[in-house]
Formats: structure tokens, sequence, C-alpha cells
């Protein structure tokens, strides 16, 4: 009784299909089987007899006469050693050439880790961008968005940061991903030989939306059982907004009430059950997480990043291929920052200020204003600033970027107009 | 109570539609059985129509069929009131989440519930009243010492009417559990009182003599708050906020330094990590007023933004029951909510499943009155035994955007006392607490002399228009005389108003130090001072500003503090303009 198959489909919308069907389990898993092949299927919503099904591959083709068979179980993934440096769809079917993995099935999306359980982030990942390392540090059980518009080279910087961070395994999760951004992550990890660290699902933008859905939870799972075996693993997610797109597709399908441009009401507490994944398991590993925000329009207020911004410790803002120091902020910065070196705070918040003056003094030069001396100062150290500072290319130690950091400061003015502490300037302040 | 089962017909998310027979009560408390076993969720009846009703499940509800029982409990979500709560950290729901952890390891696990208060503890307990003593409800029958407080144990507050003591316990070594009190009322109906006690969290608790006007303030050691924008004891309070302006970390230090007895923490659907924060760094920091451990006097609800959405409205309720029963006690309680739009919004996810018809935002059209109630739960209130208690009560608002006009915001508003708004712009340039200067406002009375804080608020204003003027003149179409107003405001922001939470010394200032300082600004402000351009005025200033930073680290009235007052006052000799 428990693999009955029915055979009648009482609805089909979008990639929704109704059957009547008793005994059946909510969240349960279905295999569909029509003219254009077998797809799963998840439940998603009982009434009476009815069971709605959101199909994987699709509504596309689904006849009503195609045959419904319930599995009795849920979404399951495997686990095991051999998924490192392999390639998997969002459902958990290989991508690349390798063999189908069936072995050691963990269910995704599993319950949320006890507050009382976590611990205080203490551990700094370095990744060796200045502009993360000495200004927004990224630390160990961090959730981090990375706010950016299209066009901006936010997968580059996902990637670079995959090939420097200091980590021992590397889950990118990618959702509606253009093949070719997917074939240059490959290629680019292949290259470096950081694919044989890292494991791969992918969802291009040409596969069914249900897919896309699947993929933050099968990574995130996957990192959970690696760092609960003393691993620290960094997840790369993106594109997270194309995941609340796919959301936002399947709950007008299921007629439910809009919020927010026309987005769940539930978008915060579906994104958050996703970032709060990240954590730092006391007396094993880690899960650290980045993830690709794209705002249509660069509109922080738009409900994606906006509720984004509300879950995570913080944000990265990718504009004009830099990371911008306004509007960025690791939350969690201060946990670490005061035990890498003393002027370490010191230089974040000094060169962070003046450079704030230096965009107001840009300002007031654009509408025609008399530069004072004070001005012209600012100036010289505004552009020394972007150029050495801001570049998001280089990998650069963070004991190094602090260094350049004094000689920037001590180029363009006198301690006392820094306003920092004169016991650091007389420690650090470069001998002429 | 006959057992009163009911059938899953229904299962959307984690809304349960269910079949029923018997009489089912609005809000009562049910239990869903998966596969008819031994694994329960716990639920609460919404909405019932015709022979179904409608529940909202606090857990996860995958597993769950069509024709599943569900058990009616006949009680409405309640919470266990009696020692032991302090220094506690439950989830939503009243569940211990230690104790959890220790029998369930990292992860949470659905379906199970611990008993909020140890069964086993005993506690030292006195009585206080004697046989044949006439009480009504919330009147101490003895008192239990918990940490630094004595906690009583009262007259469960829905005995309705006079009764009087027919038999009390002996002080002796009880649990939780023990009857130390049998009440009888003049119809001869007799009651037994248990140390602890159990109250639906949806209901304020009544049992005081009279509600009073909050007019003594409540000391948080931030100086925007206590100087400009003060809350009273048992007044209410809003912080919205775009995120990164610091909502968190200004109710953190709230949450350390406001001058209450007890403070609970009720972290709503926001970042386990905040918490955690508080959780381990508390039992580590001593309370500078008592001298011991922080963490003994707070206690802590937290539903975080992973844990399940229903039970994230619970936490709101469960903090505010908890806040009112310690007031019973004759005690300063300040409950802090982050954040009340998570809450607002696990309202709009449960109306959407519902199908009600949406207001602004899709926003139940309840959202207004729902608010309006909790926050009146806040106040001062004299007991029936002339002794005052209160509960302060503080919300941060997630505003969609950072846009104030939103329904939660807006709704919140109307309903508080004071209201500090944090702006994008400040906490950008870095100016923290990011409380806006200009459209914060309170209706409570401050810490310094209302004149003198209408004089510092003034030279805000001004040198914020004469800022906006500069914008489009330039420096040099501005007076000399319009940009010293100018640099004396940002002198106020950058060393009054801002204020460094990882300096110990100025994270938080005492209301002496305050008026202390604040004195001294005005003297600043008063004193006309002479320039030969701004070029001069402004490498004073940035001085000036640099040497009240130091003075603000240093601690008051040690030699150092002493010190560069002095500077301060030779600096400001150095210019002042003698020559009226």
């Amino acid at each position: 009784m428990q693999n009955k198959v029915y055979h009648r489909i009482e609805q089909i919308t979008g990639n929704v299909i109704v059957v009547k069907a008793d005994d059946v389990i909510a969240g349960e898993l279905a295999q569909v089987d029509s003219a254009v092949g077998v797809s799963l299927a998840q439940v998603i919503r009982l009434e009476n007899e009815n069971v709605f099904l959101q199909v994987f591959a699709g509504g596309r083709g689904i006849g009503t006469d195609a045959k419904v068979k319930f599995l009795g179980r849920t979404m399951q993934i495997p686990f095991s050693e051999n998924l490192l440096g392999r390639v998997f769809t969002g459902s958990g079917e290989p991508r690349d050439n390798g063999p189908e993995i069936k072995e050691n099935m963990i269910e995704i999306g599993g319950p949320s880790v006890n507050p009382a359980k976590r611990i205080i982030p203490r551990n700094m990942v370095r990744t060796g961008i200045p502009m993360i390392d000495v200004f927004n540090t990224l630390v160990e059980s961090q959730k981090l968005p990375i706010f950016s518009v299209a066009g901006e080279p936010y997968n580059d910087l996902l990637a670079q940061i995959a090939l420097q961070a200091e980590v021992d395994v590397i889950i990118l999760g990618g959702m509606g991903l253009k093949h070719d951004d997917y074939l240059f992550f490959r290629d680019m990890l292949d290259e470096s030989g950081a694919l044989s660290r890292t494991v791969m699902f992918v969802h291009t933008a040409s596969d069914p939306t249900v897919e896309c859905l699947l993929v933050p939870d099968v990574s995130l799972a996957v990192a959970e059982q690696y760092a609960q075996q003393d691993k620290r693993v960094l997840v790369l997610l993106t594109d997270m907004t194309n995941f609340a797109d796919s959301m936002k597709e399947v709950a007008i399908t299921m007629e439910q009430i809009p919020s927010n441009r026309g987005y769940p009401g539930d978008l915060y507490s579906q994104l958050a059950a996703r970032y709060e994944k990240a954590v730092d398991f006391e007396g094993s590993g880690s899960i650290t997480l980045l993830a690709v925000t794209t705002m249509p329009g660069d509109d922080v207020t738009h409900p994606v990043p906006d509720n984004t911004g509300y879950i995570t410790e913080g944000q990265f803002y990718l504009k004009n291929g830099r990371i911008e120091p306004f509007g960025s902020l690791s939350r969690l910065k201060q946990q670490v920052n005061d035990r890498t070196r003393e002027d370490h705070r010191v230089i974040m918040d000094t060169m962070i200020q003046l450079y704030a003056n230096y965009k107001e003094t840009l300002e007031k030069q654009s509408m025609g204003f008399r530069m004072s001396d004070w001005d012209s100062k600012l100036l010289k150290y505004g552009e020394k600033f972007e150029a050495s500072m801001m570049d998001i290319s280089v990998n650069t130690p963070l004991e190094e970027a602090l260094d350049n950091g004094w000689k920037i400061l001590a180029d363009c003015f006198e301690p006392a107009e820094t306003g920092i502490q004169s016991k650091y300037t007389d420690k650090f302040w470069p001998k002429a | 109570m006959s057992e009163n089962i009911g059938k899953i017909i229904g299962v959307n998310g984690n809304l349960l539609k269910v079949e029923f027979e018997k009489p089912v009560i609005q809000n009562e408390v049910a239990y869903a059985c998966v596969g008819a076993g031994d694994l329960k969720l716990k639920a609460e009846v919404i909405r019932v129509r015709g022979n179904s009703a409608e529940l909202q499940v606090f857990e996860d509800t995958v597993g769950l069929k069509v024709g599943d029982p569900v058990e009616f409990t006949g009680e409405l979500l309640s919470v266990e009131l009696g020692p032991g709560l302090l220094t506690q950290v439950f989830d939503g729901l009243q569940n211990p989440l230690p104790r959890l952890a220790e029998e369930c390891g990292f992860f949470l696990q659905r379906g199970k519930y611990l008993d909020p208060l140890p069964r086993d503890t005993k506690w030292a307990y006195t009585p206080k009243l004697n046989v044949g003593d006439t009480v009504v409800a919330g009147d101490t029958i003895g008192t239990i010492p918990e940490g630094m407080f004595d906690h009583r144990v009262m007259v469960p507050f829905n005995v309705r009417g006079k009764w009087t003591v027919e038999s009390l316990k002996p002080a002796g070594e009880y649990t939780v559990e023990e009857v130390v009190a049998v009440l009888k009322d003049d119809k001869g109906n007799t009651r037994e009182c248990q140390i602890m006690q159990i109250w639906p969290v949806k209901m304020p608790i009544k049992c005081y003599a009279e509600r009073l006007r909050p007019t003594e303030s409540m000391a948080s050691g931030m100086r925007t708050i206590d100087t400009f924008f003060p809350v009273a004891k048992g007044g209410t309070f809003c912080v919205p906020g775009p995120f990164g302006a610091g909502k968190t970390v200004l109710q953190q230090i709230m949450s350390r330094h406001a001058e209450v007895d007890i403070v609970i923490i009720a972290a709503c659907g926001e970042r386990a990590g905040e918490v955690v924060e508080t959780l381990r760094e508390f039992p580590e920091l001593t309370d500078p007023r008592t001298g011991k451990s922080l963490m003994e006097r707070t206690l802590i609800i937290c539903n975080t933004s992973s844990m399940p959405v229903a039970a994230r409205e619970a936490s709101v309720y469960t903090g505010v029951t908890l806040a009112e029963y310690y007031r019973q006690m004759g005690l300063d309680v300040l409950l802090l909510a982050d954040s009340t739009s998570r809450w607002a919004q696990a309202l709009r996810e449960m109306s959407g499943r519902l199908e009600e018809i949406p207001g602004e935002e899709a926003f139940p059209a309840y959202l207004e009155s729902v608010i309006a109630s909790f926050y009146e739960r806040g106040g001062v209130v004299k007991l029936n035994n002339g002794e005052t208690g209160s509960v302060t009560i503080g919300g941060t608002v997630s505003p969609a955007g950072g846009n104030f006009e939103e329904p939660v915001t807006q709704a919140t508003l109307k309903v508080v006392g004071a209201f500090h708004g944090l702006s994008r712009a400040r906490s950008d340039a870095r100016r923290y607490p990011a409380i806006d200067p200009l459209d914060s406002w309170s209706k409570y009375p401050s810490v310094v002399e209302l004149d003198k804080v209408a004089k510092a608020r003034k030279m805000l204003r001004d040198g914020s228009e004469v800022g906006q003027m500069m914008k489009v003149v330039g420096e040099e179409g501005t007076s000399i005389d319009d940009f010293i107003q100018y640099m004396k405001s940002e002198y106020i922001d950058a060393t009054y108003l801002q204020q460094n939470a990882f300096v110990e010394t100025d994270a938080a200032n005492t209301v002496e130090r305050q008026k202390y300082v604040f004195d001294r600004l005005l003297k600043l402000i008063d004193t006309k001072m002479k320039f030969g351009d701004q070029g001069q005025a402004r490498s004073f200033f940035q001085q000036l500003t640099q040497t009240c930073r130091d003075w603000n680290n240093s601690e008051f009235q040690s030699d150092e503090f002493k010190k560069i007052e002095e500077q301060i006052t030779k600096a400001l000799a150095e210019v002042s303009d003698y020559a009226e």
C-alpha cells in the first residue's frame, strides 16, 4: 500500500499538480511519470483528499493521466567524501559526467541549532582582500550577503574569495546561473586546484524553477555534515534574488496573498531559515555563508535585499567593481579585530571617517566651491585610498594592509588632523 | 476533563484544518499527533468555522497527514510563574533551551517540551501570612530568596473576591509544586495555592490598586537617551531603524546599564548570534549597582528567526507576562522586544494562510489594535500593599526599506511615549548611537533641566540648518558666525551625542556625569568665540573634539579627567571673545 500509484491528475497550474490520494504526509516526495519523463515532486499542501505537489521538472508536458507514485520519505541528499570535486543539480543528480552517489542519504532542511548551543564567533576568516580583512572582517560562522547589481563582478569576487579564503571545504550553490557563469566557476576552481575541496550544486537559468528552490537547502545540509566532521566550511550562494523570485513564482501559483511587490509574506522567515544555518559548532567545525543578492535597480529597499539585511550579520556592497566602504558592514568584526593588531580598529575607523569627509569635499568640488587647504588634503587622501585599499583583485595579508594604511595617512595629514589618539600615532605613525 | 480529540483534514504550511465534535475554545492549546504516534506538536486554535477549527502549529508540520488525531487541551496558551525563572533562557513557548540542549544536543527537536520550572529544585520558603488572614489575588503568601531578590509566592492572580487563609505550610524547603496555602471563601469553597502558578500569556495581570503616570526617569547610561530623549520607568519607547543602524547594539547597552531591577530580553525573530552574545557574556559581567553577575537580573526569551514562526508571536506575550509577574513583587522591570516587526510579520503570515482580507502591505487589519494592547501592558502600578512596580517596554521596529511610513512603525508611534528613530545617514557616517537628534522625541522628563535641553537642541537644529545651507553656498559663502554655530553643533554631536560602545568608560555614563558634562557643554555653547577665518575655527574645533573624546574615555573625577577638563577650559579661554 506504501507505493500505490495514482493515475488521475485533478489540476495542473504552473509547476503545481493536484491528485486525490490518501495517507500522504506533508512534505513527502513523489515520482511523477509523464510523457516528458520522470521527475520528483514534493507535497506542499494537503486539503481533504486533495494533495498539492510541486513538480521539480515543471508542469510542462504533464498529462492528466501521468502516474504519481508516493515514495514515503521526504527530500534527501547523499553525503560522503566522494562529493568533493563534483557538480550536482538542485535535486542531487550529477551534473558532471561522474557516477551517481546514493550512499548515506541525509534529510535536507533540518531543524535549527539550539541558540543555547551557539558560541560567540571568535575566528577571523582571512581573505587577503583589504576592504574585507581591514574594514569589514569576515568571521567564521558569519552570514553575509554581497549586495550588487547585474553587471557587477560579483561572481568574480565570490570565486576569488573561494580561492583565497582559509577554509577546509567550499560548497558553491548556484541559483539561476547563466551557463557561462557556471563554467567560469568550474574552470577557475579547477585551474587553481581548489575544485578538489569544493562541492557544487548548480541550477542554471534554463533549469526548472523548482530545482532552484532546493539549491540552498541541499548546499547547507551538506555543509552541516562537513561542519560536524570538524571542517571549516564556506558556503557560497549566488544569487539569492533568483531564489526569492522562484519562491514568488510558486506562491503566486498557489494563490497566496502577496505582501510586498508580489513576494510571499513569509519571505523573511524563508530567507532566515537558510541564513541561520551559519553556525560555529562548539568543539567541531563551522559554516560561514556568503550569498550574492542582486538588487533590481540598485534599490536596497527592494524586498529581497531589505529582508536579507535584517537577517544577515552585515553586508558587502559591491558597486563600480569595488566594495563600498559605506553601506558595507561586518557586524561581527568587533569580535575579532581587537585580537589581530592593536591598531586595526583605529585604522579602520579613521580611514573610513576621512574617506567620508573626502566624499563631502568631492561634492563641494563638483559644485564649484573653493577648495580650502583641508579640502586639498582630503582630495589627495581619497585618491590614494581608492587606488591602493579598494582594489578587490589583490591578495594582501592584513598586517601589510594596515601598514599601507598608516603610510597613506602619513602621506596626506599631520597626526592631529586624523583625530587618532596620541598613543597610537606615537607608535605607528611612519617616521619621515 | 473529557478527552476531546479532532481529526486533521488539511495541512497548509503551519496551518492545520481540524474537524472536531466536542466544543473547542478560541486560542486553546492542542497537540497534533504525527502519524497518531508519540510525536505531538503544540498548536493553538486561531479560528473556528462550523465544525472545523484552524490551528497554527508552533513547529514544522512535515510528516502530518490527513486523518491524524489532534488532542485539544481546553487550556489557553499559558506560562508557568514561580522561582527559577531568572537567569533562564526560554524559547517563545517557555521551553528552557539549555536543558533542551542537554537532552537533544546541537539541534532543536520537534515536539520536545520540558517543564519551564524544574520540578525537583527545592526552595527555602518562609510564610508571611497567618491562618485566618483575609487575602485577595496577588497578595503575598510567603517569600523565597531567588538570587538577590525576595521572590514572592502570591495568591493566584485568577482568584476572584476575598478569601480567608485556612491552612499554611510552615517554613521549609519545598519544590514549586508544593501546596503552601489553602484558602476558603464565604461560600465554603476551598482553593489550594502552589508555589508556582499558571497564567495565560495573552491576558494582562491586573492585580493592583491603580495605575500611575510614569514620571520617574529610567537612566540608561546613554547620553542621547537620558538627556535628550528620556524613558520613564513604566513608560514605553520604540526604536525603529533600517538594518545596520544599530538597533540591537542599542538594546544590548540598555540591557546592561538600565537602572531597573530586572531585564527581560525577548529576542523575537532576530539573529541567533545576537542572543548568544548576551547569553555568553552576561554571566561574566558584573552589574555595577549590585556587584553581582548581570545574568542574575536577566531573563531571556529567545525565538530567533529560524525557529518556528508561530512561536514568535507567542514570545512577546510570554515576555510581557513574565515582566508583569515580577512587577507584582514591587520590582521595576524592563522588557526589550527585538523586533516587533518580526512579530507583526508572523501575524501577517498567519493572516495570509487564513485568507483574511489584507490591509496595508498585506498586514492584517487588526495589526494596530494588537500592537496598542501589547504596549499598554507597560506601566507603573500601585500594588494592593501600597508598593509600586513597573514594566517598561522598549520595542525595536525593523521597517521595510528603512521607511518609517510603513504600518508597523506608524501603529507603534501612536502608542509609545518616546521615539528613538535611528537614521541611516548617521550610521553610515559611523555616528553611534545613530539616534536622530532632530526627528526623535520623548514625552518623559529628562535628567537635566528642560530649558538646558531646549538650548542644546536649538543649537543642533541651527547647526544642521547652517550645514544644509553650506552645501548650497559653500564655506566661503557662510558667515563666520554661522560657521561657528555649525562647528558648535558638530562638536555637541561628536562629543556628547556620540558614545563609543567599545570603551568601557564611555559606553555608559551615570546621571551625575551626564549633568556635569552637559553643564560644561552649555558653557561652550554660550561662549562667544573669535576666529580669523573658517580654517582657524575648524582646526580649533578639531583639536577640541579630540581632547574631549579623551575626556569621555577617562574615569569620572579621576586625575586624568580633571587634567583634561583644565585643558578644555584653557583652550576655550584662548578663543573667547570678551569684546562685548
